[in-house]
C-alpha cells in the first residue's frame, strides 16, 4: 500500500520535474542555425568550420608532377591520373614551386562520388599540389558531374597540347626502336 | 436552449440559421488546427532549442498550410489486400465523431450549436465513438503493425473511459445538471468559483479543494489517454508499431486521421474547460466578461490546455500497455471513486 | 551465479495462435537496417531472430587488399559513431608489431579523443534509447552537446565523423591551439546536461517503468554470450579493458567502473545498462579532465610516423575497450605492406547475439527497449 502511494507520487513528481526542465528550455536561445543564410563557414557560433575541415579536395596543376603517389594512397581508388612521358628537350614548364617536371599530366581526374575524404592522398604528395578545402557544398544532380578532370578546369592543357605530346611522345618512341634495331 | 444562439436571434430559426450554425464550428476548428500544427511544431521545436519551421512565410507560420497541400497533393494509396470499403471509410468516422462533438460545446453564452439539456453525456457518448473509426482502421489495413496498433487503441480508449466517465458523473454531481451551459453559469463569478476549486460555495469546501483538484488531474490524464497523446500514445508508438493504425494511410486519409486527432484534443480541453475551468466566465468577475469575450476566454483557456498536451508529448516518454491498464484500473479509477465519494459529501454538506 | 529470473508475464495457458511479424529492416526502431524476426504470442514474445547482414561491406576482405594505412579509413567506419576508439586498438596493434613507441603527448591526445568519444557514443545510446521510449527531447538535447564534441574533432582531425586521425606511430594533425579550453567548456556544458537528462529521463517514473526489470542478462549468460561493454557491467561484472588489461595510459588515471547494481529492479536490466553508460560518462570526464592537467603541450605529433609500413612475418590480437565492448584487431602479417588477414571482433555484434536470451518471454513494446539498449551499430554488426 505504501509501495503504491509512492509509486503514484513519484509518477506525478518526476513528471512535473520534466515539465520543468523542459519549460525551461522553452524559453532558452535556440542552438540551431538557419543553415544557408547562416554559413559554417563564416561563423555559425560553436559551429563554424576550422580551416583545416576536410572536404572537396583542390589540385592545383601547376604544382603537380604526375607522380601518382596520390592515386596509390587513395584506399578507395578515386583518382585516376594519365601522363605522358615528355621527350627530351621538350620538358614541361617547371612546378610553380621550382621543381623539375618530366612527365605532362594529361589527365587528372577525381570522382568525388567515391572519395571518402580521408586525407592519405594529402598526406602522400611530395609536392604538397592536392589539398582539402572547406568547400563542401557542390552536390550536384549528375554523378558524372561530380568526377572533376583538374587539367580541364584549370585548362592546364589544351587538347592539342595533349594530341601533340602524346605524337611526340610516340614518334620518340619510334626513332628509339629504330634505332635499337638499326645497329643490328 | 434557444435563446443561447445569437444565430437564431438574427435570422430566425430557418435552414439557412442550422447551416450556418453547423458550419461555424468547422471553420473555427479549421483556423484552430492551423494554429495548432504550427504550435507542435514551433512549441517542440523551442523545447528543444531548435527553430521550427522558418521557410514557409515569416518565422515559418504559413507551415501548417503547406503541410496540408502536401498531403492533398499526396498520392492516395489503398493497400491492395485491404478491405477497401472499410479503409476508406475509417477516417470519415474517426473525424465525424469528433465532429459531432462540437454540436453540444458552447463557445459563449450566446453560441452553442445545439442547445441540448445533455450535453455532457452527448460528449461522454460521441466521444468515443471514434474507435470504431480506429478499429477499422487498424484492422481493414490488414497490416500487423496496424491490427495491433487498432487493438491497443481501442483497449486503451475503452478503459480510460471509465475513469473520465466517473470525473464527468462527479460534475452531474456538483452541478446538478448535464447542460454545459447550466454547469458554466455556475461557475461564474471570480476563479474561485471554478469546479477545480470545488465550484461556488462556502468555505466547507477548502477541505475537498485536493479532491477536487486530483478529480481535475485525473479527468486530464484520463483525456490524454483518449486521445492517443504521450504518454498514452501507445497505439501509434512509432518505436515500436511504425505509425500504428493509420501506418498504411497516406494523402488525403491520413490526413483526416491527422485532423480527427487535433479536432481531439481540442474537444477535451474545452471539456476540461466547461466542467472545471468555467468555460466562458472569466476569471475575474465581470472584469471582461460578456458574450464576445466569452468566446476569447473560452478559447484561451482551452488552448492553455491544448499548449498542455503539447508540453507533455514532448517531455514524458511513452507507456507499456500493460502499465497503461495498470494507470487506468489500478491508479486512476480508484481515486476516482474516492474524490466522487469526497465531492458528493462536499454537496450535501454545502 | 544467478538463474534466469523472467518477468512475471505468466505464458497463456490457451493455446493461441502465434503471429510471425518481421520487424525491419525498414522499422524506425531498429536502429538501421537489422531485421528482427519476432514470434509473438498475443503481443509477448517467444521468439526471436535477429537477420543481419544489410549492411555488409566486406571489410574484412577489403582489408586484405589494402596497405595498413589504407585501413583506417574502414575502421572508421565499423562503429561510426565512436570512430577514434575504433581507431585505437588498429593502430596500438600495429605498433606494437613495428616496435614502434609513440610519444607522451600522442598518448595523452589519443585517451582524451577516445574517452570524449566514448561521451559523445554513449550520449546518442541513451539518446537513441529515450527516442525508443518516446521521449523525443533528451534526443536533441544530446545531439546538441555531440556536436560541440564532433567539432572538437573537426578542429583537430578536419573529419566531424569519420576522423582517420589516429595514424601508426602518432596522430594525423596535431590537436588545435585552444584545445584545452575547447574540452574544459564540452566538459562543463555535457555535465549541466547530464544532470538534466538524468531528471528528465532516467530517473523520470514511466521510463523506470518502461525498463526496470526488462530484459533481464544475468551475468552467468552475459558470460556465455561473451558479452562485453557497458551491458555486461549491467549484469554486475566489472571488467573494462582499461582497467583489468591497461592499455596506453589508462593505468595512470584514477576513475571507477560502474557496474549495475539493480537500483530500481533488478541486476542487469535495461535501466541498469543505461545508468551505467550514465556513468561512465561520468567517469570519461574525469580521466578527460586528469589527463588535461598533465597534458605534456610540447612535442612533434608525427616524428614517430613511419614512411612506409610494412610489417614483419607474425599475428598479433590487439584489443581496446570501446564504447559498445570489446574491440579487436586479429592481424595477420606474411610480412607484405598488405594484411594476410584481418578479423574484427565486434562488440555489436557479439552483443547483438545475446538478444534472444534477453527478450524471450518480454513484451512486443519491451523488444524495442531491449535491443535499443544493447546498442548496436549495424555498421559494425554487419561489417
Ligand atoms: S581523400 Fe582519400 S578517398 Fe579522397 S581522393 Fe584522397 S585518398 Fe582518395
Ligand atoms: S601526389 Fe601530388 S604531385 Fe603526385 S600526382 Fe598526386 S597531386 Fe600530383
Amino acid at each position: 500500500m505504501k509501495d503504491y502511494f509512492k509509486n503514484v507520487w513519484l509518477g506525478v513528481w518526476t513528471a512535473l520535474i520534466g515539465m520543468r526542465i523542459t519549460i525551461d528550455h522553452l524559453f532558452r536561445k535556440n542552438v540551431t542555425v538557419q543553415y544557408p543564410n547562416v554559413h559554417p563557414k563564416d561563423k555559425a557560433g560553436w559551429m563554424d568550420m576550422p580551416s583545416n575541415a576536410r572536404n572537396r579536395l583542390y589540385v592545383d596543376m601547376d604544382e603537380c608532377n604526375g607522380c601518382n603517389s596520390c592515386a596509390r594512397a587513395c584506399p578507395v581508388n578515386c583518382i585516376s591520373i594519365e601522363t605522358v612521358r615528355s621527350v627530351p628537350g621538350d620538358a614541361p614548364p617547371p612546378l610553380a614551386s621550382g621543381g623539375k617536371r618530366n612527365l605532362w599530366v594529361s589527365q587528372f581526374e577525381i570522382d568525388f562520388t567515391k572519395c571518402c575524404f580521408c586525407s592519405l592522398c594529402t598526406e602522400a604528395c611530395p609536392t604538397g599540389a592536392i589539398v582539402m578545402t572547406t568547400e563542401f557544398e557542390y552536390s550536384s544532380y549528375n554523378r558524372y558531374d561530380l568526377v572533376y578532370n583538374f587539367v580541364k578546369l584549370q585548362n592546364s592543357m589544351s587538347d592539342e597540347k595533349i594530341a601533340e605530346v602524346k605524337e611526340k611522345w610516340a614518334e620518340h618512341q619510334k626513332e628509339k626502336k629504330k634505332e635499337a634495331v638499326e645497329p643490328k | 436552449m434557444e435563446e443561447a444562439n445569437f444565430v437564431f436571434n438574427m435570422i430566425g430559426e430557418n435552414w439557412i440559421a442550422f447551416a450556418i450554425i453547423s458550419l461555424l464550428p468547422m471553420i473555427f476548428l479549421l483556423a484552430y488546427a492551423l494554429i495548432a500544427i504550427l504550435g507542435e511544431l514551433k512549441i517542440s521545436a523551442f523545447i528543444q532549442e531548435r527553430l521550427g519551421p522558418m521557410r514557409t512565410g515569416p518565422w515559418g507560420i504559413i507551415q501548417p498550410v503547406a503541410e496540408v497541400v502536401k498531403l492533398l497533393q499526396k498520392e492516395d494509396i489503398t493497400p491492395d489486400s485491404a478491405n477497401k470499403p472499410l479503409f476508406n471509410l475509417a477516417p470519415f468516422i474517426m473525424f465525424a465523431a469528433s465532429y459531432a462533438g462540437f454540436a453540444v460545446i458552447p463557445f459563449s453564452s450566446y453560441f452553442v450549436p445545439s442547445g441540448i439539456n445533455l450535453g455532457l453525456f452527448f460528449l461522454l457518448a460521441v466521444g468515443s465513438l471514434g474507435i470504431i473509426g480506429l478499429l477499422m482502421g487498424g484492422w481493414a489495413s490488414n497490416n500487423k503493425y496496424s491490427l495491433l496498433g487498432g487493438l491497443r487503441a481501442v483497449a486503451q480508449i475503452v478503459s480510460y473511459e471509465i475513469p473520465a466517465a466517473m470525473v464527468i458523473l462527479t460534475i452531474a454531481v456538483m452541478a446538478g445538471s448535464l447542460d454545459l451551459q447550466e454547469i458554466i453559469r455556475q461557475q461564474s463569478g471570480w476563479f474561485w468559483n471554478w469546479f477545480v476549486f470545488g465550484g461556488s460555495g462556502g468555505w466547507i469546501k477548502i477541505i475537498f479543494l485536493p479532491f477536487s483538484f486530483i478529480m481535475c488531474i485525473i479527468y486530464i490524464i484520463a483525456s490524454l489517454a483518449e486521445t492517443n497523446r504521450t504518454p498514452f500514445d501507445i497505439p501509434e508508438g512509432e518505436s515500436e508499431l511504425v505509425a500504428g493504425y493509420h501506418t498504411e494511410y497516406s494523402g488525403m486519409k491520413f490526413a483526416m486521421f491527422f485532423f480527427a486527432e487535433y479536432a481531439n484534443m481540442f474537444i477535451v480541453s474545452a471539456i476540461i474547460t466547461i466542467i472545471f475551468f468555467g468555460g466562458w466566465n472569466s476569471p475575474f468577475g465581470d472584469f471582461m466578461g460578456g458574450p464576445i469575450w466569452g468566446v476569447f476566454w473560452f478559447v484561451s483557456k482551452a488552448f492553455v490546455f491544448v499548449f498542455l498536451q503539447i508540453w507533455l508529448r514532448w517531455t514524458l516518454p511513452r507507456l507499456r500497455v500493460d502499465q497503461l491498464m495498470y494507470v487506468s484500473w489500478k491508479v486512476l479509477l480508484p481515486f476516482s471513486f474516492v474524490c466522487f465519494l469526497a465531492l458528493s459529501l462536499l454537496v450535501m454538506l454545502k | 551465479m544467478s538463474e534466469k529470473k523472467y518477468i512475471d508475464i505468466e505464458f497463456s495457458q490457451l493455446d493461441s495462435e502465434r503471429m510471425r511479424l518481421f520487424m525491419g529492416p525498414q522499422h524506425p526502431s531498429t536502429h538501421g537496417v537489422l531485421q528482427l524476426e519476432v514470434e509473438l504470442d498475443g503481443e509477448i514474445v517467444t521468439d526471436l531472430i535477429p537477420h543481419i547482414g544489410y549492411l555488409h561491406r566486406c571489410f574484412e576482405k577489403h582489408a586484405e587488399n589494402m596497405t595498413y594505412p589504407q585501413i583506417i579509413p574502414y575502421i572508421d567506419r565499423l562503429d561510426y559513431i565512436s570512430s577514434m576508439n575504433n581507431e585505437l586498438p588498429y593502430v596500438m596493434g600495429l605498433e606494437k608489431m613495428l616496435d614502434i613507441q609513440v610519444s607522451e603527448k600522442v598518448e595523452y591526445i589519443r585517451v582524451i579523443f577516445s574517452e570524449l568519444n566514448r561521451i559523445a557514443n554513449h550520449q546518442i545510446a541513451i539518446a537513441t534509447f529515450g527516442l525508443d521510449s518516446g521521449a523525443f527531447t533528451p534526443f536533441l538535447y544530446y545531439f546538441r552537446d555531440r556536436e560541440m564534441i564532433l567539432t572538437i574533432f573537426e578542429k583537430a582531425s578536419g573529419g566531424r565523423l569519420l576522423y582517420n586521425y589516429f595514424w601508426v606511430g602518432g596522430l594525423a594533425a596535431d590537436v588545435h591551439p585552444t584545445f584545452k579550453e575547447d574540452i574544459t567548456e564540452a566538459i562543463r556544458i555535457i555535465r549541466d546536461t547530464n544532470a538534466e537528462i538524468l531528471n528528465l529521463l532516467l530517473k523520470n517514473k514511466i521510463f523506470i517503468d518502461r525498463t526496470a526489470n526488462v530484459g533481464i542478462l544475468p551475468a552467468d549468460i552475459a558470460i556465455s554470450y561473451g558479452v562485453t561493454g557497458p551491458i555486461l557491467r549491467a549484469s554486475g561484472i566489472p571488467l573494462d579493458l582499461r582497467k583489468a588489461e591497461p592499455y596506453s595510459i589508462y593505468e595512470r588515471f584514477d576513475f571507477d567502473i560502474p557496474v549495475g547494481n539493480g537500483e530500481v529492479g533488478t541486476v542487469g536490466d535495461c535501466w541498469d545498462r543505461n545508468i551505467v553508460r550514465f556513468r561512465e560518462m561520468e567517469e570519461s570526464c574525469k580521466i578527460i579532465e586528469q589527463a588535461l592537467k598533465t597534458f605534456p603541450s610540447q612535442g612533434d605529433v608525427r616524428e614517430n610516423v613511419p614512411k612506409r609500413i610494412r610489417l614483419p612475418k607474425g599475428e598479433i590480437y590487439c584489443k581496446a575497450e570501446n564504447p559498445k565492448g570489446e574491440l579487436g584487431f586479429y592481424i595477420i602479417s606474411d610480412g607484405k605492406d598488405k594484411p594476410e588477414r584481418v578479423k574484427v571482433r565486434a562488440p555489436s555484434f557479439v552483443n547483438l547475439s545475446a538478444l534472444p536470451e534477453m527478450s524471450r518471454g518480454y513484451m512486443f513494446a519491451d523488444l524495442v527497449m531491449i535491443l535499443g539498449s544493447v546498442d548496436i551499430v549495424l555498421g559494425e554488426v554487419d561489417r
